[in-house]
């Protein structure tokens, strides 16, 4: 069952480039896909479009089930209630704990004390940051700031997870350490992930489907491939 | 259920984020007092400069002097029709007959002179006195024309009112009040400026805060609100010391001065209930100001 379905999307800006071009691309229900490509390949393009950060200047964007480009922008938040977004810069509210940081989306939302309480203790249990729910961000590590982001993204249980290079702020040993905590919640949720970035190591030792853009089109697409945008010129 | 919660969690994120950004609070909140402040003192200057030409032009009246022959129903029909003209304060006409305005004289005279001498001399109802209406006008400008529909009527043998002082004072008065206008509103315009671009740095600085909000699927309205709660108790904080200035500041000089600024004929307001209308206005400013410009702030922000 196809849970993103991308036909013929363009991606054109008002200087007359493409970012992305006719781009086609389905990804299954509770997928892994790495998107990698080299620097303005279009792969954070790509991505915005899925959480509707930019829209598509021409084709469809569906993301389970709702075309993406046809959402008013006064109802973007209904969409990206149901995603999990996990950003390169961490994007934590700096004077929030990371419980109220992952609480915040809930919070916000209007739900009750009692269930934000359960879920926030769930969401940072599956990152493994449950002690650390008093402490500020400025405390913590990169990666486990990073943590705490995926913990605010799957607070809500979220259908999909974008990552959008989550592991580009982290050294070797910490990109592996995140990598291993998004593919546990891939598996233990259902969660379709959608990754976005340009590691070589963690691309090559999961083994999971690689979509390799360049130009703003797909030059590769492989399940179980490997990191090829190196060899694509 | 679900808004009551939402409204109740902002307000409290609002005050913690007055605590947590504690140097943006302290420059909104001090631009908000000194702006308020320097409102306050137009506001008082202005009303207090209006308020003596407001009594100035009141003091202007028109004195009716009617034939000494009139009977009683002859000065009831006068007195409807100076009611009937438009230009005059019906509930403000004075009536004096021969009696009071002989009474009136004799106050008015030295005992012993000659005038004193001669009216005591005068009977009550049948002396050569003409009794009179004193009118006065709602407005001064048209002082003179109502002046002349008044001699008109019939058994009215004379008018007398001050021609030559209301010729020179209307144009002066009219002055005064539009320059006292403009100051009002160039005040207001400023504080609304003043204040408005604080909010908009501070919000600027937290514009980032803004981008999270949205991007963890957060309404523009809800992502508002904490801003805009923010933005109004920053705005009334912001009164609060203008507005003890005017009450507690205000009372202080008219008790110091008497009331009585420079002359015995410039005459202050009284601080009651002059000051806490102020007052109001000083906070409906803070606030409403407080409360549109984070508003508008936010909005340049979200993607609306």
């Amino acid at each position: 069952m196809k849970f993103i379905e991308i036909k013929h999307c363009y991606k054109l800006y008002k200087d007359g480039n493409a970012a992305i071009s006719d781009l086609s691309l389905f990804v299954d229900k509770g997928e892994f896909v790495f998107i990698t490509g080299e620097t303005a390949c279009g792969k954070s393009t790509l991505v915005k479009m899925l959480y509707r950060e930019e829209k598509p200047s021409k084709g469809t964007v569906i993301v389970g089930g709702i075309n993406v480009a046809k959402v008013p922008n006064s109802k973007v938040y209904k969409l990206r209630r149901k995603l999990g977004i996990v950003f390169q810069d961490f994007k934590l509210l700096p004077k929030l704990t990371v419980y109220e940081n992952v609480a915040y989306p809930l919070a916000m939302a209007g739900v009750s004390n009692s269930t934000i309480r359960k879920k926030v203790r769930l969401a940072l249990e599956r990152v493994g940051l449950k002690e650390k729910e008093k402490s500020f961000p400025k405390k913590l590590s990169g990666g486990e700031q990073q943590r705490v982001c995926i913990a605010r993204a799957i607070v809500n249980e979220p259908k999909l997870l974008i990552c959008d290079e989550p592991t580009g702020n982290l050294d070797p040993k910490t990109s592996k350490e995140i990598v291993k905590v998004i593919n546990k919640i891939n598996k233990e949720m259902k969660t379709t992930v959608v990754m976005v970035t340009h590691d070589k190591e963690i691309v090559n030792s999961m083994r999971k489907r690689v979509i390799t853009l360049s130009n703003g089109v797909i030059v590769d697409d492989t399940q179980k491939g490997s990191y090829v945008a190196d060899e694509i010129d | 259920m679900k808004l009551i919660r939402i409204f109740f969690r902002n307000l409290a994120n609002a005050f913690k984020s007055i605590f947590r950004n504690i140097s943006l609070s302290s420059a909104s909140l001090l631009c908000t007092t000194i702006t308020l402040f320097i409102v306050a003192v137009g506001v008082i200057v202005t009303e207090n400069i209006n308020d003596f030409t407001r009594n100035l032009t009141k003091s202007l009246s028109i004195v009716a002097f009617v034939d000494s022959g009139s009977s009683n129903e002859e000065i009831e029909r006068i007195k409807n029709e100076i009611s009937s003209i438009e230009n005059v304060k019906t509930d403000e006409i004075i009536y004096k007959d021969r009696k009071t305005v002989k009474e009136e004289t004799l106050e008015k005279a030295e005992k012993g002179s000659t005038i004193y001498t001669i009216v005591s001399t005068w009977e009550d109802d049948n002396n050569p006195l003409q009794p009179e209406f004193i009118i006065y006008v709602k407005d001064s400008k048209k002082l003179e024309k109502t002046a002349d529909d008044i001699s008109n009527i019939d058994k009215v043998k004379s008018v007398k009112y001050a021609k030559e002082v209301n010729k020179q004072m209307t144009p002066v008065i009219d002055i005064i009040q539009k320059i006292s206008i403009i100051i009002i509103i160039g005040l207001i315009v400023v504080t609304v400026f003043l204040i408005g671009n604080t909010i908009k740095l501070t919000i600027y600085a937290r514009s980032e805060e803004i981008e999270i909000m949205r991007l963890v699927g957060i309404s523009n309205t809800v992502i508002r609100l904490p801003f805009v709660i923010e933005g109004t108790i920053l705005g009334f904080l912001g009164s609060i010391i203008p507005i003890a200035v005017t009450i507690w500041g205000y009372t202080i000089c008219y008790d110091k001065l008497g009331g009585i600024l420079f002359s015995p004929i410039i005459k202050m307001i009284e601080p009651m209930p002059f000051t806490l209308y102020t007052s109001l206005i000083l906070l409906a400013i803070g606030g409403v100001v407080g409360m549109a410009g984070s508003y508008m702030a936010v909005r340049r922000y979200l993607k609306v």
